[in-house]
């Protein structure tokens, strides 16, 4: 079932949670609400839950007109962020939980129940700790048991609060890839809030971007992370160099860099900036194109790729490169090189405050 | 511990030789003087029908304090904990109010509002409603003085809780009664039920507000504690220590259910805090 949220406005007291929010989540898909605390994400998805209401706007689910509609009768299936699992009760008590509170006539009988419940219990591979309670379980197996529990009362629509925020980096890895198939197998239509980039882009089939009650981009997450539409998500979606200048005659000038930028023809000056990725930048004992020479100061050679950080002028810049090229290379700290940015990516409108170069 | 064994001996003994001072050895002399007389003497006092008119009155204040002292505490420490509205820093204060006025004040509010030459006294003599110098009044003190308790006891509990496992059980279809009873009162429970052991002790022990709406009428108006008064004032010693060991013997037996509680609660706590 597919969800449309239309022109979703929400204020709490002098706070603009959300700013008049369109978005649609097309149904099957796994959508990530991608943005910094205090962007709206969280509020978004308890009003598509139905847990807060909107100032103003609409939601619809499958076409109709869900606004008004009670949390109850939403059909949604909803993970917590701290997984809220009802601590008195079992494993098995949690997940059976939303079959036993159905009116009488809609209640599966016990065996029915059961079965039901060792199946999801199964599904999230924890068959063997229905008898546990909560406080005995994991992390990693609260998170499924909060999973198995939503997926009970076979939800149209599932949604997840930073589904994997407070587990550590190892089991979030596994539960990321393990969500990811079980999505794949069960095709519900997902909705899920997270501030960590590499989650959104690795899990989801399409990125939501928000950033001050307001969606900055809807794309796949190929499509977000390479062409970003605003500083913001370029900045958001992992390390940028900064180089600030201006526009001016087809001609972006940042610094020492000159490229060609015809989407401003006009004579007329306009401020500017360049952002760079880290893995972007070419380094060489060489001049060679349009670039500048920095002093490297520090050095990072353990894992896959060797970051390196060079000084500038105008300030610090990041760079990250392949091990084999690093060792081509070796460079030596103190040492004078030559960085040239591969592909830059030029938004108008001054961005000082974000700093860089 | 830094404290040399001769610093902590002598502050260990330090502190049995007050609690052997002011707590054991009154206890002992409660019961020896209860029952200095023989057990026969000792059951006649409690037999007596004032003595038995007492222990019903008292009963009944706690039967009544009790309950609605349960409905108070659940609706007040729900409304504190999981709404926000105005006036709410207003209420969880208010709430304290009994604890803030010493109980013989408490009493005399009673009798400015209810009394013969009270506010409402003209209206209700006039509907021949007796409250203060009769049974009502000694139930309305008696709830007035306890009203704190289950809701002191609960409040933090369920702030503490949040409203996460409600809305969880709320996504799943659940109804308010059913997410109440399935959820918020089992994670409660060990909290209301200390709450109730304190509100009864203080219910049936009470004696300031009481004393001062009561009038003392024999066999009619008395509670345990005011005929303890009663009959030391007249020097039957014998007599008032038995029925003081009645309220003795409640006072332990709500120091063990108290500790019992608190054991049961303090798991249930750990549990939460690593659930």
């Amino acid at each position: 079932m597919g969800i449309r949220v239309d022109g979703v406005t929400k204020i709490f007291g002098a706070f603009k949670a959300l700013d008049g929010v369109d978005l649609h989540v097309p149904a099957g898909e796994l959508v990530a609400l991608l943005g910094p605390s205090g962007s709206g994400k969280t509020s978004l998805l308890r009003i598509i839950a139905g847990l807060e209401r909107p100032d103003h706007g609409t939601i619809l689910f499958g076409g109709e007109d869900a606004t008004a509609r009670d949390v109850r009768e939403r059909r949604v299936g909803f993970v917590f962020q701290h997984y809220a699992l009802f601590r008195h009760m079992t494993v098995f008590e949690n997940v059976a939980f939303g079959l036993r509170v159905r009116p009488r006539s809609r209640r599966p009988g016990q065996q029915d129940i059961r079965a039901r419940v060792e199946q999801l219990l199964r599904l999230v591979q924890l068959d063997w700790l229905g008898d546990r309670l909560p406080s005995q379980l994991s992390g990693g197996q609260r998170q499924r048991v909060a999973l198995a529990r939503a997926l009970a009362v076979e939800p149209e629509v599932l949604l997840l609060d930073e589904p994997f925020g407070s587990l550590d980096a190892k089991v979030r890895q596994e539960l990321r890839r393990w969500l990811r198939r079980l999505h794949d197998e069960i095709h519900l239509t997902g909705v899920f809030v997270t501030h960590d980039q590499e989650e959104a882009l690795e899990v989801a089939d399409r990125v939501v971007v928000m950033n001050q009650g307001r969606i900055e981009q809807v794309g796949r997450p190929e499509e977000v992370f390479d062409r970003p539409a605003t500083s913001f998500v370029m900045n958001f979606l992992g390390s940028v160099n900064i180089f600030h200048g201006r526009v001016e005659s087809g001609k972006a000038l940042l610094g020492p860099f000159s490229l060609d930028y015809p989407d401003h023809p006009h004579a007329e000056s306009r401020p500017a900036a360049g952002y760079t990725r880290p893995h972007e930048l070419d380094v060489s004992r060489s001049e060679d194109g349009d670039g500048l020479w920095a002093r490297l100061s520090g050095l990072n050679v353990a894992g896959p790729v060797v970051k390196l950080e060079l000084s500038a002028p105008a300030g610090p810049i990041q760079v990250e490169m392949a091990r084999d090229r690093y060792d081509d290379l070796k460079p030596q700290l103190g040492e004078t090189l030559y960085v040239r940015p591969r592909k830059v990516r030029i938004f108008l409108g001054s961005d000082r405050e974000e700093g860089g170069l | 511990m830094t404290e040399s064994p001769l610093v902590r001996l002598f502050v260990i003994l330090a502190a049995l030789v007050f609690l052997g001072l002011f707590l054991i050895v009154p206890l002992v002399a409660v019961f020896t003087q209860a029952f200095e007389k023989g057990l026969a003497a000792y059951l006649a006092a409690i037999r007596e029908p004032d003595a038995w008119s007492a222990i019903r009155l008292t009963l009944l204040a706690a039967a009544v304090a009790v309950p609605l002292n349960v409905a108070f505490g659940l609706a007040a420490s729900w409304a504190v904990a999981k709404f926000e509205f105005r006036g709410k820093g207003l209420l969880s204060t208010l709430i304290d109010l009994p604890f803030a006025v010493s109980p013989v004040i408490a009493g005399m509010i009673f009798v400015i509002l209810f009394g013969r030459t009270g506010f409402l006294g003209e209206w209700l003599a006039r509907h021949d409603v007796r409250i203060i110098f009769a049974v009502p009044g000694v139930i309305l003190a008696t709830l007035f003085v306890t009203f704190p308790f289950v809701a002191r006891e609960l409040i933090p509990l369920m702030q503490a809780s949040g409203k996460e496992e409600e809305e969880a059980a709320r996504v799943l279809g659940a109804g308010g009664w059913q997410i109440f009873r399935r959820v918020t009162l089992p994670n409660v429970k060990w909290g209301l039920l200390y709450g109730i052991i304190l509100c009864n002790a203080r219910a049936m022990g009470e004696f300031g507000a009481v004393s001062v709406v009561s009038g003392h009428i024999r066999g009619r108006t008395n509670t345990l504690p005011l005929h303890v008064e009663i009959l030391y004032n007249e020097y039957n010693f014998q007599a008032a220590f038995a029925v003081a060991s009645l309220l003795t013997f409640l006072a332990l037996v709500t120091l063990i259910l108290k500790s019992w509680v608190e054991r049961k609660s303090r798991r249930s706590e750990a549990d939460a805090a690593s659930g």
